[in-house]
């Protein structure tokens, strides 16, 4: 295999992952391998049951691979945030408390903590909802903070599992503005889980498609629309040429 | 206070409601004394079957002045106290190790299931037999009433706790004091704190039988005093000072769940 462009942050070669039980095996994912640089945006695509989740767990440390490994560049202080489908947060803790938790995890000091999260809560527009009870916030909101808690502890790597999967569409829309401008001034590493196209020609530098089980790498696409991206760009030529060869990819 | 008697049974995560309506609750009790004075003159009763309650609350004044009543409900408070602690202490422990291994579950299972066929009242005779009429026999009676209840809702409360919640504490590399700290305790908080709540409960019943069945001090041995010397208003004092002690104990469980439960959501009937 020909070596990628200058060190990549994560480097992911021939993973598989199998799930055996009584019925037999399952083979969620095959000979999964790909590479991301640093500060890029990464985009996976593919239909649901692909293993795209599976994927994301793994490289998170939740779950072991089958075969296959994957190395993290400098990875003895491998930093991960990440985000779920669902905002996941914990309800005895405010908004505040929340995101500060990765932190207290790490033992940082509380003062110093909180004046982090409170950073966080103005990069997400959460202003005046510091004391908020996780049960009092809109979708979009509780999401807003499962990013704030994901990127408070600077990780060098963002893992977003459709993170907007579950809300409506024009919040979900405004939320991938927010993301990406909070993309540009945070500059991380992301690699995001997604089946919707828009979603992924929006927001990622790289889209890359996963089949139908076992879930494989069947096409590594560059997006080069130009930032910060528009409404618009989503009605233009360019854009319909690459959602088509998303789509055919995905089959 | 939640006087709801349905509420101190149900296995509720829930805080009790908040108290609404105590005028309603003070006009009916004043309409039981009223009902209880008419009756104990009306029929012409002697004392030592039905006192009325201005002998009760004389009898009240009385052993309240000359000692007697606060030496026993300190000494009964204290061996619920203690029972309650030990017996949760236990019902944690095991409970938490029940809840996170099922070897350990189907280990020490039947030994459970054994433990709750016996009725804790019918053995109180023996434990007094062996443990002697001291306070260790009430504390360990005590414990055993209160270990299951407070078992059952460990494990449930541990059980519950979701495993998006444990993913998100392993991706950040929490380690397992942590995951203990800061996911399982607080999760599982208010569902121990209904078994909290019979458990306090049942620890005066606890106590009260250990001293029915064998003691030298305690409201139950008050009552069993007074009872032999005819001393029927002396019974009602002691009586009515253990309903005081149950509705106190469950009280504070009820301030406890207010002060760690204030994120729940406050039930609006
Ligand atoms: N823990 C597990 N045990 C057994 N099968 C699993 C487990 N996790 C996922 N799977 C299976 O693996 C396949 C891929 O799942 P997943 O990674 O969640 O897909 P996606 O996120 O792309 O929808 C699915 O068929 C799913 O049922
Ligand atoms: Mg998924």
């Amino acid at each position: 295999m020909p070596a990628s462009p200058p060190t990549p942050i994560l480097l992911v070669e021939t993973l598989s992952a199998v799930f055996s039980d009584e019925n037999g095996d399952l083979h969620a994912l095959q000979d999964v391998t790909f590479s991301i640089q640093p500060q890029e945006f990464v985009c996976l695509l593919g239909p649901s049951g692909s293993g795209k989740s599976t994927l994301l767990r793994i490289l998170a440390g939740l779950l072991p691979p089958t075969a296959g490994k994957f190395t993290f560049a400098g990875s003895n202080h491998l930093r991960i945030g990440m985000v779920f489908q669902q905002a996941n947060l914990m309800p005895w803790r405010n908004v505040l408390e929340n995101i500060m938790l990765p932190l207290e995890l790490q033992g940082v000091l509380p003062d110093q903590a909180r004046r982090r999260a409170q950073e966080m809560i103005e990069l997400v527009n959460l202003q005046g909802f510091e004391n908020a009870w996780p049960r009092d916030l809109s979708g979009g909101m509780a999401q807003r903070v499962a990013l704030a808690r994901a990127l408070v502890h600077d990780p060098n790597l963002l893992l977003l599992d459709e993170p907007f999967g579950s809300l409506d569409a024009l919040t979900r829309e405004r939320m991938w503005t927010e993301l990406s401008s909070i993309w540009q001034k945070r500059r991380k590493t992301v690699l995001m889980v997604t089946h919707s196209i828009s979603e992924a020609l929006f927001l990622a530098d790289r889209v890359l498609v996963l089949t139908q089980r076992p879930g494989h790498i069947c096409l590594d696409l560059k997006v080069d629309l130009p930032r910060p991206r528009t409404d618009d760009m989503r009605y233009s030529p360019h854009f319909g040429r690459l959602a088509r060869k998303l789509k055919d990819a995905i089959g | 206070m939640d006087l709801n008697p349905f509420r101190r049974f149900a296995l509720s995560s829930r805080p009790p409601e908040r108290r609404r309506s105590h005028w309603t609750v003070l006009i009916s009790l004043g309409l039981a004394l009223l009902a209880w004075e008419g009756t104990a003159h009306l029929a012409g009763l002697p004392a030592f079957i039905l006192p009325a309650p201005a002998e009760v609350a004389a009898r009240f004044v009385k052993s309240l002045s000359d000692g007697t009543l606060l030496r026993h409900t300190a000494a009964t408070l204290l061996e619920i106290v203690l029972g309650l602690l030990v017996g949760t202490l236990f019902a944690i422990v095991i409970g938490y190790l029940i809840a996170k291994s099922r070897r350990f579950e189907r280990l020490i299972a039947p030994y459970l299931v054994a433990t709750q066929a016996i009725p804790i009242v019918a053995i109180a005779p023996l434990i007094v037999i062996w443990f002697g009429p001291g306070m260790f026999s009430k504390v360990l009676i005590c414990s055993l009433i209160v270990f299951f209840p407070v078992l059952i809702n460990t494990v449930v409360g541990v059980r519950a706790v979701p495993r998006s919640l444990h993913d998100l504490m392993r991706s950040l590399r929490a380690t397992r004091l942590q995951i203990l700290r800061y996911l399982e305790i607080p999760a599982a908080l208010p569902i121990f704190l209904g078994g909290l709540r019979i458990g306090a409960t049942l620890a005066v019943i606890g106590a009260v039988v250990g001293e029915l069945v064998g003691s030298k001090q305690g409201l139950g041995f008050l009552i069993n005093a007074a009872r032999g010397q005819y001393d029927t208003a002396l019974v009602f004092v002691a009586v009515f000072t253990l309903i005081t002690l149950a509705i106190t104990l469950y009280g504070v469980v009820a301030v406890l769940e207010a002060k760690f439960l204030k994120w729940q959501e406050t039930p609006h009937p």
